[in-house]
């Protein structure tokens, strides 16, 4: 997919304006923490991962998307996931009346001295695969131009683009499958383009520096136009 | 939004929006799906454990011990576990250095994507749009921002954390703090020298380096 959320070289956004970091919280209201906790306790209960997560805040409408908060986009993700996996009914969230329990659905929730240990454990997305990595560090690889249906984790910004594969990073859950539900394995490359690679400008100060991106194995193809599997 | 604050990308939530997180948390406490005390412990551990701290010690250490940062730039995700760092959006850690010619900064053009275990939760700038859009397009620019200025010959390389790879910037230490202990240099470590947007000077040094909220 094309989304809102794929910002990188987006123009006329205005100043980044940060706080200053001494004086920044780590939330701004109750209801941001709130809704942090939550997306981050549902999620422990194993019926989506990561990638379902963020691929349910960036299917929003484009306009929502860039309008809402960080925190508003976590809770239209919450709330269409939890409705989408059936976890809560519309009716539950229009009467805010319990219809059915978690252990119904076999679910529990999860407790609070599991979590430190939850969150120290994480959750490794490195994987084993038989399948040899097509490419080796060194080569050039261009960034495969057609937009696929679905999550993805290319940036529009290098469609197109070729650049040099600096790292093999093993194989990983291939992300854009997984936002599917599908677990599976694809090799991943730390790979870097020219700044003029990408974006095309003229050579100086301000336009010469390197982006490094990671990308999966579908994500790439040869050099001169042999499409890799 | 009040005139006191600098604007940014966090507008004040319409009433409703903190009745329906609320009515949205009592419901799923009572279909049993979560409870209060596990999202009480989740904002304690990133609100007061999990944060920079920890990666101004890594950073500390990797000043002080040549073989430490010999391996924490091999296998960072190692290096940082040896200290304790683990977890949850740190799982497959890479550091990248900043030398006298290269400069690193780190980005989510994506998303929000970063090393919660030695950094936190990150900042309202480094997930809002305009830092998003630019750091890929613009670094020198962004890096204004923050009041940072490169030598012209510095060389800049941006990290976009397009999958689950996490990237830590080593800055670099800087001079007059030879023979320091390492809880002193803990201490100079910013959170936003770990992700590139500024460079670590000496307090007094340098008047840009922590701003005031205007």
């Amino acid at each position: 997919m094309h989304g809102s959320h794929d910002l990188g070289g987006l123009e006329g956004l205005g100043p980044i304006s940060p706080e200053a970091e001494s004086c920044e919280p780590v939330f701004h209201a109750d209801w941001e923490k709130r809704i942090f906790a939550l997306t981050l306790a549902v999620g422990f209960l194993g019926q989506w991962n990561l990638d379902e997560s963020r691929h349910a805040r960036e299917r929003q409408r484009p306009d929502d998307y860039l309008r809402h908060s960080y925190y508003e986009n976590w809770w239209v993700g919450l709330k269409t996931l939890l409705l989408e996996k059936g976890l809560v009914s519309e009716e539950e969230f229009d009467s805010s009346e319990p219809q059915f329990q978690a252990s119904s659905l076999g679910l529990s929730a999860l407790q609070a001295e599991d979590i430190a240990g939850i969150l120290l454990k994480g959750s490794s997305v490195e994987m084993q695969t038989e399948k040899a990595p097509g490419f080796r560090v060194g080569d050039q690889v261009k960034v495969r131009q057609e937009i696929t249906a679905g999550h993805t984790r290319i940036p529009s910004y290098v469609r197109g683009r070729i650049g040099i594969i600096e790292r093999h990073h093993g194989a990983h859950v291939f992300a854009d499958r997984n936002a599917l539900g599908r677990r599976e394995a694809e090799h991943l490359y730390g790979i870097r383009f020219s700044s003029r690679e990408i974006w095309r400008e003229e050579p100086g100060e301000n336009t010469d520096f390197g982006v490094r991106v990671d990308l999966w194995e579908p994500h790439l193809e040869e050099v001169g136009g042999v499409a890799r599997k | 939004m009040s005139d006191d604050h600098h604007s940014h990308d966090h507008t004040e939530p319409p009433d409703s929006l903190t009745l329906k997180v609320k009515a949205l948390e009592s419901l799923l406490v009572e279909k049993g799906l979560v409870s209060e005390q596990t999202l009480d412990a989740l904002i304690e551990t990133y609100e007061h454990k999990v944060g920079p701290r920890n990666g101004a010690q890594v950073v500390a250490k990797a000043w002080t011990d040549p073989e430490f940062k010999a391996w924490l730039l091999k296998d960072a995700t190692g290096a940082i576990a040896s200290l304790g760092f683990t977890g949850r959006q740190g799982e497959h850690m890479q550091v990248v250095e900043n030398t006298d010619t290269v400069h690193n900064l780190v980005v989510c053009t994506l998303c929000s994507c970063y090393p919660w275990p030695v950094l936190g939760l990150p900042p309202v700038w480094y997930k809002s749009a305009p830092y998003r859009a630019r750091a890929v397009r613009d670094p020198r620019g962004v890096l204004a921002e923050f009041g940072t200025q490169l030598e012209p010959h510095v060389h800049i390389e941006v990290w976009d954390s397009t999958a689950e790879m996490r990237y830590l910037v080593l800055p670099q230490r800087p001079m007059g703090t030879e023979g320091w202990p390492e809880g002193k240099l803990a201490d100079l470590v910013t959170r936003n020298s770990m992700i590139g947007v500024e460079k670590i000077s000496l307090p007094g040094d340098d008047p840009s380096g922590d701003r005031e909220v205007l």
